[in-house]
């Protein structure tokens, strides 16, 4: 029974352990987890040890894990307050695979969402005139929570949005302090807009609900998933559902495809910038690809070999989740360490995406690693985890990559791009568990002769 | 040479249906992915299918 190390205190660890180290420098301290004890290491969090495991050894154990091993319900209490206590968000292996079974993510629903996306696109750059400026964190939030909204649960919907719910879903994503390992209902700033604006959606859609009831009921072809839950009826003639847990389905369903895909975005356009060379090349590409006028829609489901290179490369250095975590259910063995029943378990994309060994010269921007015959996502399958691995990773992988790929497509076709600020000062805000671009990161536009 | 899926990470995606639908289906109810066939014809459709999981599931063996 051998326990795995256990990383220094640095100057900030207090009776909580690492937990001001997460909530001021997260990749710092998983780094330094790597570091100092290796493929496996263990740092506190609040009341528990959480074991970071990275390597592509550890990496396999973790992510080939079975459910009742390591699992994931219990691993996240700072969404409970975003998802809402009544919505069960985390299902059973089965019943998960189910949902992915019948859900807007399956291959074959992929061509329309192509269409939706290029539609949304292009009525957000239809606003932009010749040249001007855009923050990025805020361009491409507004534009997910319409892609996302309208492809997961439907156009009509979508129509009923304005930027009001973009804003408010901004402020849930903010709510994800680490603090919500001590207590995720403690008396701070950011816990409290978090409610507020849970608050905020719910009233939104209750409004939406409100009107679509006093248009009465839709005809079922032209029913989406709002219309299917809310007039759904319990046997004693009751609804079912309360806007209440409609609100949180719906912020359960698009919470993981929206920050994590704008943050992307947003990267991919800073990692473009700052690499010149990749940006010739990948408009390049995309004028000989859509030279002969063919549909972003059409393209966008195809290989589009140096942009998608790009995408992948942002992907490797800025994953938008930086440490995925388990809770152990019984004792696990991995790379002979004994991990106790009821520690956290946690493997990290933003180590792993950067071991020398796999990934030469890992803190480079060089998207020519994908490429035949280096292939370094391929070859690396267990520590090139930007959607994770395994049973686990995730579901919506190609939904965004599809989605990443039409963006670039419409806005590089149209538009040239330039930092409206040093290059160096586009960074991450890492003092919440969600991740997202630190404002200001405004980039400027001027469309192409 | 013939296709195999690593069911422990298949998730029933079926990207690798839309590319070759004579190899690969998924069934309604089905949660993972099952190969039709020994005998590939398409070669390269096999390829741009092991490709594309986005699992990393399939592979090509001799």
């Amino acid at each position: 029974m051998t326990s795995p190390p256990r990383v220094s205190p640095s100057e900030i660890a207090d009776e909580n352990g690492e937990l001001q180290d997460l909530r001021t420098d997260p990749i710092g301290l998983l780094h330094r987890v790597r570091a100092e004890c290796g493929d496996i290491g263990t740092f506190r969090l609040a009341n528990r040890d959480v074991v970071l495991v990275s390597g592509a050894d550890a990496n396999e154990a973790f992510f080939r894990a079975p459910e009742d091993v390591l699992d994931q319900a219990e691993a996240y209490p700072f969404m409970t307050p975003i998802f809402g206590k009544g919505v069960v968000f985390d299902a059973s292996p089965e019943r998960r695979q189910e949902m992915l079974r019948n859900s807007a993510l399956r291959g074959e629903q992929m061509r329309g969402h192509a269409t939706t996306i290029e539609n949304e696109i292009n009525r957000m750059v239809a606003e932009w005139g010749d040249e001007g400026e855009i923050d990025l964190l805020d361009w491409f939030a507004e534009l997910t929570i319409y892609t996302t909204s309208s492809c997961l649960i439907g156009p009509k919907f979508r129509e009923e949005l304005d930027s009001r719910f973009a804003h408010l879903y901004h402020d849930l994503e903010r709510g994800t302090d680490a603090l919500a390992y001590v207590d995720p209902y403690l008396p701070i700033e950011s816990f409290a807009r978090r409610d507020e604006a849970r608050i905020g959606l719910v009233a939104l859609v209750q409004d939406i609900m409100d009107r679509r009831r006093a248009a009465g009921k839709a005809p079922r072809e032209e029913r989406d998933l709002l219309d299917v839950l809310m007039w759904l009826r319990n046997e004693d003639g009751t609804e079912s559902f309360t806007a209440d847990v409609i609100t949180g389905i719906f912020i359960s369903m698009m919470f993981a495809g929206h920050h994590t895909s704008s943050g992307t975005a947003a990267w991919t356009l800073i990692e473009l910038l700052r690499n010149p060379g990749v940006m010739k090349d990948v408009v390049g590409e995309l004028d000989d690809l859509y030279a002969d006028g063919s549909e972003v829609s059409f393209q966008a489901l195809r290989a589009i070999p140096v942009l998608e290179s790009a995408l992948k490369e942002t992907l490797r250095l800025h994953p938008p989740l930086v440490l995925l975590l388990r809770v152990a259910k019984q004792e696990i063995e991995i790379g002979g360490y004994t991990i106790p029943a009821g520690s956290m378990v946690g493997a990290t994309p933003a180590v792993s995406n950067r071991i020398a060994e796999d990934f030469p010269d890992p803190d480079t921007f060089d998207p020519a690693r994908y490429l035949e015959p280096r292939q370094e996502d391929l070859i690396n399958r267990w520590t090139w985890i930007p959607f994770g691995a395994g049973k686990h990773r995730c579901v919506g992988s190609a939904f965004a990559m599809m989605q990443l790929k039409a963006i670039f497509s419409v806005i590089l076709r149209d538009y040239e791009f330039e930092m409206a600020q040093p290059s160096e000062s586009y960074r991450d805000d890492v003092s919440k568990m969600v991740i997202q671009l630190a404002q200001p990161c405004r980039v400027k536009y001027r469309r192409r002769s | 040479m013939k296709v195999v899926v690593d069911t422990g990470l298949c998730q029933g995606h079926g990207m690798c249906v839309l590319e070759a639908p004579d190899v690969f289906e998924l069934a309604k109810d089905a949660t993972t992915v099952t190969i039709l066939t020994d005998e590939i014809e398409d070669l390269e459709a096999v390829k741009q299918a092991v490709k594309y999981c986005p699992n990393a599931a399939l592979s090509l063996e001799d």
